[in-house]
């Protein structure tokens, strides 16, 4: 095939495993909220409930878009998009798969892939900005500052356990991460060595907490609040329009958890069951599927801890990404440096 | 960190405490603190809930069974040879606070007794399920059965009569 072709099966491969992922995420939601309360959860349409999400999406397809009267009407219909858009960029440079032939199953093999995740996943926020703004609503306006300083303050820790792993594996492709863990070990575990061990596991579990946070997923879903703000930077959206954020926000998750799967759990390989010498296409449907195994655990625990803990307040917030969480990164880095200078040297 | 701090009262030390409880209190401290172990605590606590069986039924499905001595519908029993064992003497009635059975008697066409029900109405609309009829029955003619789900599209399908209590 031609590589114009190749780009396209993968970009159309990519497309439909991000919204293909907003159903069973639904789904996930939905049933394992019931199982922890002790509930059934969503089980009559069709066999174990599984048409329920496509029961969600006619329901919004069928509800009217309203426009708030005084909206900015452009922003307004513009903003959904910024938050659906900017994750599915950041999917293009995560290597979801081994080679199949010489083709890498990744998009775009940049060599500053994780740096471009980096800035374009903090792009959502405009999106979330921009629709609060646009509504003429004093309360989703606050909804909106409220998601754009939290987005701001754990930016910073999100992309200092970024570069840790990046320090660790000395490289900024995601491709050459990942092979970097295939030789030497997990970064969550240190890359094997002993020095790192604590520091690997540090940066992963601040990584997936600020992930929690950068996803507005609980317990830092300030951006989303019946009490104080009706709803927040979404109340005056409704229709296809509201679930154009809802799918953003799992897209995000996704792409977020696919991030994480890079550079923290060793990406598509697993020991004994990818071969990364292999490069027919049984290889890569393995390891594809290794990858959407680690992603879906990931994105089972992002369920798993909303259902358990509750939220913090706003000042809590605050006082964790500023007062722990930076710090505990800063920390991080720069024993990281002193451990890599021992290291090589 | 100071609203966190005052939610949280951490334990204190006691005074002159020997050196392992003063780790073990630093320890509890630390704990609290980092809320790690808190958290992992409260994820064990709700994957355990996630395997438990659940609490609710597959309700058109799966139906409660009614424990011993439920008092739902009401029901007039008969005798063996097919009669009412109600001899119309207004016990029920009488003992019914809420005063929904109405009985109409005549005399009765046996030997064994002097009345019969003639007419024999309950409203189950103001029936409280008290059992109390039950209980003043002399004749163990009433019964409360376990049966609870009975619907009607009407006030007057919910007044039941004389067939309809001796076939519940």
């Amino acid at each position: 095939m031609t590589p114009w072709l190749w780009l396209a099966a993968k970009i159309g491969f990519a497309f439909a495993y991000l919204v293909g992922a907003v159903p069973v995420l639904i789904m996930m939601e939905r049933r394992i909220s019931a199982f922890i309360q002790g509930r059934q959860g969503p089980n009559r349409v069709g066999p174990m409930g599984s048409l329920q999400p496509l029961a969600d999406i006619i329901k919004f397809l069928t509800k009217e878009f309203v426009v708030p009267l005084r909206a900015d009407r452009w922003l307004f219909v513009l903003s959904p998009l910024l938050v659906f858009v900017p994750p599915m960029l950041g999917f293009a440079v995560v290597p979801f798969g081994n080679q199949y032939g010489d083709e890498l199953l990744q998009i775009a093999n940049l060599d500053i892939g994780v740096l471009f995740s980096m800035s374009v996943l903090s792009l959502g926020v405009y999106g979330i900005t921009l629709g609060g703004w646009a509504s003429n609503n004093k309360y989703s306006l606050l909804g909106s500052l409220r998601a754009s300083a939290q987005l701001i303050s754990y930016e910073l820790s999100l992309g200092l356990t970024i570069l840790l792993a990046v320090m660790i594996a000395g490289t900024v492709d995601p491709v050459r991460i990942v092979q970097w863990q295939i030789e030497h070990g997990w970064n969550l575990f240190g890359g094997g060595s002993l020095w790192r061990l604590p520091l690997g596991l540090m940066g992963g579990l601040l990584m997936f907490i600020c992930a929690l946070a950068e996803n507005n997923r609980l317990p830092f879903d300030l951006a989303e609040c019946e009490a104080e703000l009706v709803g927040g930077y979404h109340t005056e959206y409704s229709s296809m329009s509201f679930a154009m954020f809802f799918m953003g926000e799992y897209i995000a998750m996704v792409v977020m958890s696919g991030l994480i799967t890079t550079l923290y759990l060793g990406g598509w390989h697993f020991p004994g069951i990818t071969d990364p010498t292999d490069h027919s296409w049984v290889g890569a449907l393995l390891s594809i599927g290794v990858f959407t195994a680690k992603v879906y655990v990931l994105l089972f625990t992002y369920v798993w801890v909303r259902w358990t803990l509750p939220r913090f307040k706003y000042n809590q917030l605050m006082d964790l990404g500023w007062k722990v969480f930076l710090p505990i990164a800063l920390f991080n880095l720069a024993a990281m440096a002193i451990v890599g200078v021992i290291l090589e040297g | 960190m100071e609203s966190m701090e005052s939610t949280y009262r951490s334990p204190e030390t006691p005074r002159g405490a020997g050196v392992g409880l003063r780790l073990r209190s630093w320890l509890a401290r630390l704990s609290i603190r980092v809320y790690l172990p808190s958290i992992a605590a409260g994820l064990a606590k709700t994957m355990e809930w996630m395997v438990r069986p659940k609490a609710t039924l597959e309700y058109p499905e799966v139906q409660r069974v009614s424990r011993k001595g439920y008092r739902g519908e009401h029901r007039l029993k008969k005798d063996d040879q097919g009669r009412p064992n109600c001899v119309a003497c207004f016990m029920c009635a009488t003992a019914c606070p809420a005063e929904c059975i109405e009985i109409v008697a005549m005399p009765a066409p046996w030997p064994d007794r002097d009345k019969v029900p003639v007419s024999f109405r309950i409203d189950m609309l103001k029936c409280i399920y008290c059992g109390m009829c039950e209980e003043a029955c002399p004749c163990d003619a009433i019964e409360l059965t376990p049966t609870y789900t009975r619907v009607a599209t009407s006030r007057d399908e919910k007044v039941y009569d004389l067939v309809k209590l001796l076939s519940n």
